[in-house]
């Protein structure tokens, strides 16, 4: 996986509660067998009108968001379903950080398998931010996570991150890996599960 | 003195594998449960690094979300679902992975949710993973169940363990008989308009009083379904007595001693009286009336005696910028009776609310009544176990007589992957799990309700309480 240190960039803003990843990729879209090819669907049912043109009330095709990095939004964002789609879609359209008050528990998840770093802010400084974002064509912020710090003009904060996801994404680990390295434990717990808890094993001797 | 273990912590203590200080823990997982949506691009990982599945035999698949519900005996008309669906195929080949498909051992293929415990795989004490929030249905029978990401689906294929930072854990107690008419799906959709649709985030639930210990094994399915709808990762409910005679004789169910040796396990799955909960709420039974969506999340809830909320009356600015949202979606006005809404479209299935007993209660409902006009209705089985069965019973006979189509079982409208989907503007009651914008369609508006207020709607055109409808007691 994609290292993530430091990202510097502008901010785009999504001020709505509970965008749910229905949302973020649209089911049509999950057909799909490979990993990419998701970054153009990001957002598409609120993106196009339904002669396909660009809808123009939606907050995130302003221009001025144009190759924003950073996404700021509102409370479980991701919420619903468990489809990995959804970072693969934010990550390919361009953005490696989410700041929100809260994320859904799978969403959060699946961001640090992805090399995106989600951010939980207090209430207040959410706001703060989405002032200081809708003032300032162009506002820019600086993550840096190894400093656990966000920097950007009139605003200076630190983060609190769990500190193995902050080592996942700050290292790129890829976790089978990780786990492989725990072979023996595995086979240990498996010899001593089979012994103890047999039944747990699909058994198909009668009913065929 | 130590406090008492929750039913969570002896599930979640039996199965580590590994701690380590500063670490997420290494969880052994039980059962992993595959579908053909979120699984390819775990398989083609394995493939490029060239890695294993370590435990082919606690992997099952299925075909669920793309499969067509209308006639299967041609070719899948929609091009990239075949060929997700022949990725699925060639996977569990190539993996030596049992599939039910709509091929192969089609007469068990169904919504992975639905066919887990109706083929004995789902038991007590286990851990169930599956790459599908719903997954959470399966912590009815008292297991550790919940939905992962494709990533980790490539995890656990590869090493049948997961990594995981122990969640809380969040006692919901409904206490208190429920009232004629009130279901499960009103229970946990009372819940969740109670908690918010991120009142559990963090947590797994478990639910627990009088009006749970009281529901059928599949009517716990249900409750445990929609746990993620509130947020929580997982919700679970302690096995008893229905629970061992449910899983019993089950086609992978332990047999001969294997059965008492689980059995004498399972008795112990209990939370202990001394056991202490991170977080605490209770409900009365009573106080619940039938439930119906109006917005666009699972918490925008309200009962069918009550009319649409006014934003207006919302203090805090950013809830009601999301009901205002809400209400335009759905082209709702604020305060119109929640019987005043009309329907085009009913939709009866999804891993929600798909299995036996829901479609005989709605049989009872709906037999000698007509589907009113202009309604387009539908019942999905969860399964080819349910349909058959319901075809044994000559409950279709019931639901084509009063209008209402009969179709093969899949994931359907539910999340309208395959053909099944709404036309934008069109109006659903449906028995699904979520009423997110466009999920049943672009521009769709979905109603969660429980499968008789489904029922009932399709007949009169509009929502109604069912508490004052008689049941046909011949069915």
């Amino acid at each position: 996986m994609e290292k993530l240190q430091k990202v510097s960039g502008k901010v785009a803003a999504l001020d709505r509660m509970n965008v749910d990843t229905d949302q973020i990729i649209p089911k049509q879209f999950l057909k799909r067998i490979e990993r990419t090819g998701f970054g153009e669907f990001l957002f598409f049912d609120w993106k196009y009108n339904d002669d396909g043109t660009l809808n123009e009330d939606f907050e995130l095709n302003q221009t001025r968001y144009a190759d924003a990095c950073i996404l700021l939004t509102q409370e479980n964002f991701g919420s619903g379903s468990s489809r990995e789609h959804a970072p693969w879609a934010i990550r390919e359209a361009g953005f490696r950080v989410i700041l929100a008050p809260s994320f859904a528990d799978i969403f959060y998840n699946n961001c640090f398998k992805n090399s995106i770093l989600p951010i939980v802010l207090s209430k207040d400084r959410t706001d703060e931010l989405f002032r200081l974002v809708l003032e300032n064509e162009g506002y820019s912020l600086e993550v840096d996570l190894v400093e656990k710090s966000v920097t950007g003009e009139g605003i200076s904060f630190s983060f609190e991150i769990d500190d193995f996801k902050r080592k996942v994404l700050l290292e790129g680990l890829d976790d089978i890996s990780q786990t492989l390295e725990l072979e023996n434990s595995i086979e240990k717990y498996e010899k001593l599960f089979m012994n103890e808890r047999e039944w747990v094993l699909p058994d198909e001797r009668k009913n065929l | 003195m130590m406090a008492g273990k929750t039913l969570f912590d002896k599930i979640w203590e039996s199965h580590l594998v590994h701690e380590e200080e500063g670490k997420p823990s290494l969880l052994y997982i039980d059962l992993h449960l595959v579908h053909e949506v979120t699984s390819p691009q775990a398989f083609e990982g394995l493939r490029i690094t060239g890695r294993e599945i370590r435990r082919p035999d606690l992997t099952f698949a299925t075909m669920d979300h793309n499969v067509p519900t209308t006639d299967r005996s041609g070719p899948i008309s929609d091009p990239i679902s075949a060929k997700q669906i022949e990725a699925l195929r060639q996977n569990c080949k190539d993996f030596e992975i049992t599939l039910f498909g709509i091929r192969i051992n089609s007469h068990s293929q169904g919504i992975v949710h639905v066919i887990g415990p109706e083929l004995g795989l789902t038991k007590p004490g286990m851990t169930i993973v599956c790459g599908d929030s719903h997954t959470s249905t399966h912590g009815a029978f008292g297991a550790l169940a919940f939905g992962i990401g494709t990533s980790e689906v490539e995890h656990v294929l590869a090493t049948q363990c997961l990594r995981q930072n122990r969640p809380k854990v969040f006692e919901i107690r409904v206490e208190g008989e429920r009232q004629y008419g009130v279901t499960a799906k009103d229970i946990i959709l009372g819940i969740i308009g109670h908690i918010g649709t991120a009142g559990a985030t963090g947590t797994v639930v478990e639910y627990r009083g009088e009006a749970i210990e009281a529901l059928s094994m599949e009517e716990r399915m249900t409750v445990c379904n929609m746990s993620i709808e509130g947020g929580a990762r997982a919700g679970m409910i302690a096995p008893d007595q229905k629970t061992f005679e449910y899983v019993k004789d089950r086609r992978y169910a332990p047999k001969d001693g294997n059965y008492e040796k689980a059995l004498e396990h399972w008795q112990t799955l209990r939370t202990d009286p001394d056991a202490v909960f991170d977080k605490s709420v209770t409900l009365d039974a009573r106080k619940i009336a039938p439930q119906v969506s109006w917005g666009t999340n699972p918490g925008m809830v309200t009962d069918i005696t009550s009319k649409v909320p006014d934003p207006g009356e919302c203090e805090d600015s950013s809830k009601r910028k999301s009901m205002e949202q809400a209400l335009e979606y759905m082209d709702l006005k604020a305060n119109t009776p929640i019987t005043d809404i009309h329907v085009d479209r009913v939709f009866i299935g999804s891993c929600t609310n798909s299995r036996m007993e829901d479609l005989l209660e709605v049989a009872k409902l709906v037999k000698g009544r007509k589907v009113a006009d202009g309604v387009n209705a539908m019942v999905v089985p969860g399964s080819q176990l349910v349909k058959k069965k319901a075809e044994e019973m000559e409950l279709h006979k019931i639901f084509t007589e009063a209008g209402f189509e009969w179709r093969e079982s899949g994931c359907s409208m539910c999340l309208g992957m395959n053909p099944d989907i709404l036309a934008p503007g069109e109006r659903c009651a449906s028995t699904s799990n979520r009423n997110f914008e466009g999920r049943q369609g672009k521009g769709g508006r979905t109603h969660l309700v429980s499968p008789i207020m489904a029922a009932a709607a399709a007949i009169t055109g509009h929502f109604v309480d069912v508490r004052g409808w008689e049941m046909e007691k011949g069915v």
